[in-house]
Order: structure tokens, then sequence, then C-alpha cells
């Protein structure tokens, strides 16, 4: 087994496993998009990132869905360097993909009020879950991705659907962003607000922040 | 040609070339450079050939296209041997000259040789041109002196030396010693120790013994071309420099990545391939060593994320050439999950130079945690462009006033773009910084392949940072959001600063997002990209402030701020500027004074560059005037 501290608590965990899972199995909420289980992990949202400490004041910060548990190592889940990143980047998404339940959830979950960079809406993150999941999983390859930079997208190869595609409907089933819409009416500074102005609900003492909406005063009961 | 079985039998075929070609015989170098290609170098080396065959002079001398010399501003360039004669800006219309009074009879044409324009002087040889004087050319010296598709050139210049050695005298971990010794650091850019990645690629596991070696020469920089050079010029000091590294790792198969953009260095590196195996110095049992090596070449679609090591092997398996996560490092895993080593096309070429001349004797050179020397591409607003190779520590002044000649037209330096487009920018107060991996890496610049672009107080530095943001936006792969998304939004945001429409509060975004996209970009290309943007605010925060606030931009680039109008005490109506103006916005009679009319201007600033009298006024100078 080995041995690493995230957050202050030393764990051990099983060589072979990433610090994502190790952290989850302690009770820790690490947000993920582009993470599934089961399929390989990608490092493309970039907000499952965490801190890793390598001494000498100086640290970075890691997709934690990739990054291999190892002796020694010493992790930071919610440090102010982290939350920081965490912000930008799904500020970011959102700016790309305004209508996602998803994302809107997420970031009045870290306490996001204003969406500060323009908004082009693409309606997909690329996270590339479907392109790993009909690939891995349905053993298809159906899908895959074109393009370079902005300009890159899913699609099956020349637009046309190819005899890989058994319509399974598995693409459709594994996104985690687009095909939840957020029903909010309209939008301000790119942000819906609906779920920030939910009722609280007391959070139990030993709150391990079990589901994925930890609201910035706590948990939060839809 | 036979198979070469033994170190014998390779000196034996040194002497016998050398003496074939017994030292006096006369040789003239034409440079076959891209650059000097550009200012058609193949017409003046047809015309010197024909002109040595109608003078009847074949016996006497030689005719060699060489690879690159350097000195690209003054192309095309001749040099002739022994006497080291240089030639610049070299006509075909000049052979006639060159071969009867220069080869015949060991006369200088004055009017072809180089002029200092600083102290107006006369230089002869290439020793005497500034230029050339503060080089310290020990990898890319012998450009200017082979025929680079002939290997026996490489050889009578003492190639293929180090090999012998590192096969027959050295054992393998001696070599990794010997570099290690020397202190070599990767010449791509980040600067990481060659030995350290050669002994974890030796010392990894691999499941079946399998090992890879790989050539990194997919260079992307615009403005830098020192990868392409050395290809083009001296392929097979790269190639020794392979061999060597494949007997330390213990590979048997090697990989160039090269750009299909530069065909001449494939080409010549096909060449340079062919005859190494024609001799016997790659392939089976090399010079009956009992080590197998063998080299292929595979070729890059230009994409300038392929440069980042994940993503050349990505793409050399033929999978979409994007970088993964590096938590298992490629000397571990890489090419085909196997221990793969990947350095770039100048480390490779100094490895021979280490192993010939010893560790001791490079360590010499350079400062204390930068051995060696650096082939950097010098371009922008000096007088003297070019490839110059430097030792590492050399000062910033030096490489522009001392190499570079000095700024062009009289004007102010403003700052130096190192390490291309994810390099900094350094400002002119920092001048007398030395140039090594690590103070680079302090002033909030990078070392970078080598890349290094003076500006002159006509350069604007946010429309600088958006050009190369601009250029990284379109090179992100697009894989990770900190690099897609936020360059593009970077981007937007520059625009709309020098587009006039920035607003306060931007530039501390820009830094927060800059930040961000360094920190938690998945390679390096997300974490350098926001360099020029960083480094540009970090010295040039009066400039941004100018764009955003004063909504004027005081270099007086970014179009949409400016706006030129005449200065009534000036002008004398002379109609240069109204004669010249491609839109005929400037009306006036002679000897009257001239009015620009902004609806048509379209600011190309022709008018203000050819007023002999200062009297086009840019915005700014107009309020202060006023």
């Amino acid at each position: 087994m080995i041995e690493l501290t995230i957050d202050g608590t030393k764990v051990r965990a099983a060589p072979g496993t990433t610090v994502l899972e190790a952290a989850r199995e302690m009770g820790i909420v690490i947000p993920t998009l582009c993470y599934y289980p089961g399929l390989s992990s990608y490092g493309e949202c970039r907000v499952c990132l965490v801190e890793m400490v390598k001494g000498r004041g100086r640290s970075s910060l890691e997709a934690s869905c990739a990054l291999p548990v190892e002796q020694g190592q010493v992790i930071l889940t919610s440090s102010a360097k982290v939350k920081k990143a965490r912000r930008v980047v799904v500020e970011l998404l959102l700016a790309s993909c305004p209508s996602s339940k998803t994302l809107q959830c997420m970031a009045s979950n870290m306490g996001i009020n204003q969406v500060r960079f323009k908004i082009k809406p693409r309606e997909c993150i690329l996270c590339g879950r479907c392109v790993r999941y009909c690939k891995e999983q349905m053993r298809s390859g159906g899908i895959g991705f074109t393009g370079r930079g902005t300009a890159r997208r899913v699609t099956t190869a020349f637009g046309h659907t190819p005899e890989e595609c058994r319509n399974c409907g598995g693409c459709q089933w594994i996104c985690p962003v687009c095909e939840r819409a957020c029903t909010a009416d309209s939008l301000v500074n790119g942000l819906c607000g609906g779920c920030q102005n939910l009722a609280h609900v007391e959070t139990c003492e030993i709150c391990t922040g079990c589901s994925e909406s930890v609201g910035a005063h706590g948990h939060t009961v839809y | 040609m036979q198979k070469l079985r033994s170190i014998a039998e390779l000196e034996r075929l040194r002497s016998r070339i050398l003496r074939r070609r017994n030292g006096t015989k006369k040789y003239v170098s034409v440079c076959g450079g891209t650059g000097c290609h550009a200012y058609k170098c193949q017409d003046v080396a047809s015309a010197l050939e024909g002109e040595i065959r109608r003078q009847d002079m074949g016996s006497r001398v030689e005719l060699k296209v060489t690879g690159c010399h350097g000195f690209c501003e003054r192309g095309p360039l001749v040099v002739i041997y022994p006497e080291e004669t240089f030639y610049q800006r070299v006509s075909p219309a000049d052979a006639v000259e060159i071969v009867s009074r220069t080869v015949g009879k060991g006369e200088v044409i004055e009017r072809l040789l180089y002029v200092d324009p600083q102290k107006n002087r006369v230089a002869r040889s290439e020793a005497e041109v500034p230029f050339y004087r503060k080089q310290q050319r020990i990898v890319f010296g012998k450009n200017g002196l082979i025929d680079p598709t002939n290997i026996e050139d490489y050889i009578a210049m003492g190639g293929y030396t180090a090999l012998p050695k590192a096969l027959f005298e050295m054992d393998p971990e001696g070599i990794i010693e010997e570099i290690k010794e020397s202190g070599l650091r990767g010449r791509g850019g980040a600067g990481f120790p060659t030995y350290q990645k050669w002994q974890t690629c030796r010392s990894a596991p691999s499941r079946d013994g399998v090992r890879y070696v790989i050539c990194n020469a997919d260079e992307g920089d615009p403005g830098a071309y020192m990868d392409r050079s050395l290809l083009e010029g001296n392929p097979h000091a790269i190639l020794e420099g392979m061999i060597i590294g494949a007997r330390a790792i213990d590979a048997h198969d090697g990989y160039v990545y090269v750009r299909m953009e530069y065909p001449l260095a494939v080409k010549n590196l096909g060449v340079a391939l062919d005859q190494a195996r024609q001799y016997g110095l790659l392939g089976q049992n090399i010079l009956g060593s009992g080590f197998d090596f063998d080299i292929k070449i595979s070729r890059g679609g230009g994409a300038f994320i392929c440069g980042e090591s994940t993503a050349l092997m990505a793409s050399l398996e033929g999978h979409i050439g994007e970088p993964r996560q590096k938590h298992i490092h490629t000397a571990l895993k890489g090419l085909y999950g196997r221990p793969t080593n990947l350095n770039n096309v100048e480390t490779w070429a100094n490895v021979p130079v280490i192993i010939s001349r010893g560790a001791k004797w490079y360590s010499k050179i350079g400062t204390e945690g930068s051995k060696g020397t650096k082939i950097f591409s010098l371009v922008g607003k000096v007088h003297n462009t070019g490839l110059v190779e430097v030792p590492m520590g050399i000062t910033l002044r030096e490489m522009v006033y001392d190499i570079g000649g000095g700024m062009r037209n009289g004007k102010k330096l403003k700052a130096i773009q190192t390490g291309g487009p994810s390099g900094g920018c350094i400002p002119e107060s920092l001048i007398d910084l030395p140039v090594d991996f690590d103070e680079l890496t302090k002033a909030g610049s990078m070392m970078g392949s080598g890349g290094m672009i003076v500006m002159d107080e006509g350069t604007c530095m946010v429309d600088m940072a958006r050009y190369f943001t601009k250029f990284l936006t379109e090179e992100s792969c697009g894989k990770c959001v900190p690099c897609r998304e936020g360059l593009d939004r970077m981007l937007d945001m520059l625009t709309d600063i020098t587009e006039g429409r920035g607003s306060e509060g931007d530039l501390d975004l820009l830094e927060e997002l800059g930040g961000v996209i360094k920190e938690a970009s998945l390679c390096g290309l997300g974490g350098t990209a926001p360099n020029p943007l960083l480094s540009t605010i970090r010295y040039f925060r009066d400039e941004y402030e100018a764009h955003v606030v004063h909504k004027h931009c005081p270099a007086g680039v970014c179009k949409a701020l400016i706006t030129y109008s005449v200065d009534e005490a000036k002008c004398t109506g002379c109609r240069v500027c109204a004669r010249e103006c491609p839109e005929g916005a400037i009306s006036g009679e002679k000897k009257k004074l001239h009015v620009i009319d902004p609806a048509k201007c379209i600011k190309c600033g022709l008018c203000r560059d050819l007023c002999k009298f200062d009297a086009i006024l840019v915005s700014w100078e107009r309020w202060e005037y006023d």
C-alpha cells in the first residue's frame, strides 16, 4: 500500500489508484466533468485540479483524475490556489456552454456570481466522455474529435453516420453537460442564479459532503 | 562503397579522402541554406559552376553548395577557401570575376566584401566580420564547410570520430557520465539535464527490451530556424549524436520527427541516412562493434503542438497529435509504451562534440548552470540578422550591439523577445542580463528553442502580445479547457484593448486568467502560453494603461487608436506624401500646407515614413503639440 497525505490526513491507497479515487474514498468532494469511472482518464476539463506540494515552497496544480498516488505525496484539495483555478476554469466552461445545468450548479456551489469572459455558446465542453465511452465500452469508435483549438468538435467521420454506430445512445447518456439543460428563463452575467437562491438545510454534524451539490454555505437540498 | 567494418577501415577512408583533397586545393563554398535560397543562391552556384568549367579551372577549384552559414541578412554568401575570402550579396553576374580574379589570381573583389556600417571597416574574411567575431561556433561552424549531401565531407572534417570512441573505448555508463560532466542541458527549451533523461531511459524497465531514441525536429516557432539549418547543413552530426545516444541507452531504433514544411531538411536527412547505411555507420553491426541501430524519418504535418514530447509520440504512432498527462515520463513509457528518449536537434548535434573533445573542455564554455553554446536566431530590428552560436552567459547587449550590429534606422531598443511565441519580453533596462537558462527564466522569459526578436520603439507591446497569443490560440490542440477557452478569451480581450474597447479591470482579469492558464493547463504549451502577456504587463504596464485608459497607442501601431495629421509649422508642401498615399487621402497644392482626410486614411504610416521634415504627426503627438 502507498501512503500519502490528503488535506493533512494520512491515507493508504493501493498502487495504481488515482488521487481522485483516494480522496473520494475519504469522503472528500472533488468536482469532476470529464472523469467517469470505468473510462480512461483524460484530464481535459481541469475542474478536478488539486495542489501537489513539492517542498521548498513549490507546488503545482494537477488533474487528480489522472494523477497516480505516490509514496509520500502531499495533496491539498481545497487550497486557495486550487479554488481560484477551479473557479476560472468553470467560468471559462460556462462561457462556452452557458445553458448546462451541471455547470450552472457547479458555479453556484463555488460561489461564482459572474462570468467575466465573453460568452460564445458552443454547447459542448469537449470532455470526450462520449468519445471514450464509444471506443472503450461499446468497442465502436464511431465518433471522435476533429479540428484543432477552438475549432475542435466531436463528430463522426466525414459527417456521416458510420457503420460502427449501433444507435446505442450511450454518447447521449454519458454526456455530463450539454444533455442536461438549465431550465432558467434568462441568464444574468452568464448565470441562472436559480440554485443559489434555494433554501439551505442544516447539515448533519459528521457531514462528509456526500453529494456533489455542496454549496458555499453547506449542503443544500434541491 | 563497401561497408566499413572497423575503426581502422574508417581511419583509412578518412586519410584517403584527405590525401585526395591534399588540403591545398581551393574550394568555393556557396551558402545553400533556405535563407540564401530565397536570394536565389542556386543561380549563383550554377553561374559559378559554369564559369569554373568555362575557364577550365575544374582541377584547381571545387564548388560546394553547403548548408546555412548563418549570416542570412547578407545572402547569397560565397566564401573562398583556404583564404576564407568572404563575399556577400553575390549575384550570378559576379561569377566571372570571382572565378578569374579571386580563384585564379588570388585577388580580392572589394565591392563584394562586407563593410561594417558602424566603423566603416572592410572585412576580408569571415573572421573579420563583426557578426561572426563574438561567436563560438562549435556545433554550427562546420555548416559552411561541408556539402551536406556528401558524407565524405563530414568525415574529412573530423566527423565520425566520436562514434568509434563511444562504441569501442567507452561503455554506456561511461558515455552517460561524460554527458553528465559536460553539463549539457536540453536545447529544445526546457533545459532539462540531458544525462538524467538518458539515465532514466536506460534503467527503465521495458517489457521486451525495446527502447527508442527520437530527434525532435518539429521546430515551429515563428522566426526560429536553427534546427532546420542544422538538419539541412550538417545532418551527419545529428545522426552521429543519435547513434551515440542509442548506444548509451541501449536502443536499436530511432526516429527523426521532422516537419513536412522543411523539404530541404527532409531531403538532406534522407540522403545522409542512405549514405550512413552504405558506409556501415547505421544498420547492423556498426563498425564491427556488434551494435545495431537504424533511424527512420517521420514527417509531421506542421502542428506546433507536435513539438511537445507526448504529442509528438502520439503523432508518430499515427494518433491525433495531442499531449497526455506526463505523470509517467516518456523516458519510462513513451513511444508504443516503451522507454523513449527524446532530444532536440541541437542537443543531438552537441553530443559528438562533447564525446570527441571531452566533457572537461566542453564544461569550460558557458556559465555555472548552463554549459556550452547555444544557437540563436537573431531577428528583428538589428542590422545583422541570422543564426548565431554563442557561449552561454553572453549578455543581451553583446548580442544586440556587437553581433547584431546595433539598431536599425537609429531607433532606440525597446525590448527583446526570447524563447519564441511562448517566451517573454525582456525590457531594455535588463540589457546586461547574461543569456542562460536560469537567468532568462528569472526575468520572466525563457530560453525556448532560441528565437531572439529585437524590437525598437516603434513596436507596440500590447499588439506584440496579441500577435503571439493569436499564434498560440491557433496552435493550441484544444484538448484542455484553460488553454483552449482561456487563450481564446485572452485573445478577445487583447484584441479589444488594441481596438480601443478595453475597460478598466481588464488588466487584472488578464493577469488572473494568465496565471490560471499557466498553472492549470495540461502541457507545456498552455503552461507557457501566457508568457508574452504576463511579461509585457510586468514590464510595460504603462503602455497597457495608455491603451485601456487613454485609448492611445504610444508606439503608433494600433490603428484604431491613432490618427495622422500634418504639422502646420513643418510642412513644406513638397507633395511627396500626397503623391505616394495609396488611398489618395492627402490633398494640398505645391508649397502649401497639406491636409489628411481622416475618412480616407487607412493609417498605413507611409506618409510618416516618407516625410523628410517630420511633419506627419500621430494623434498623441498632436495633443502634446496642441
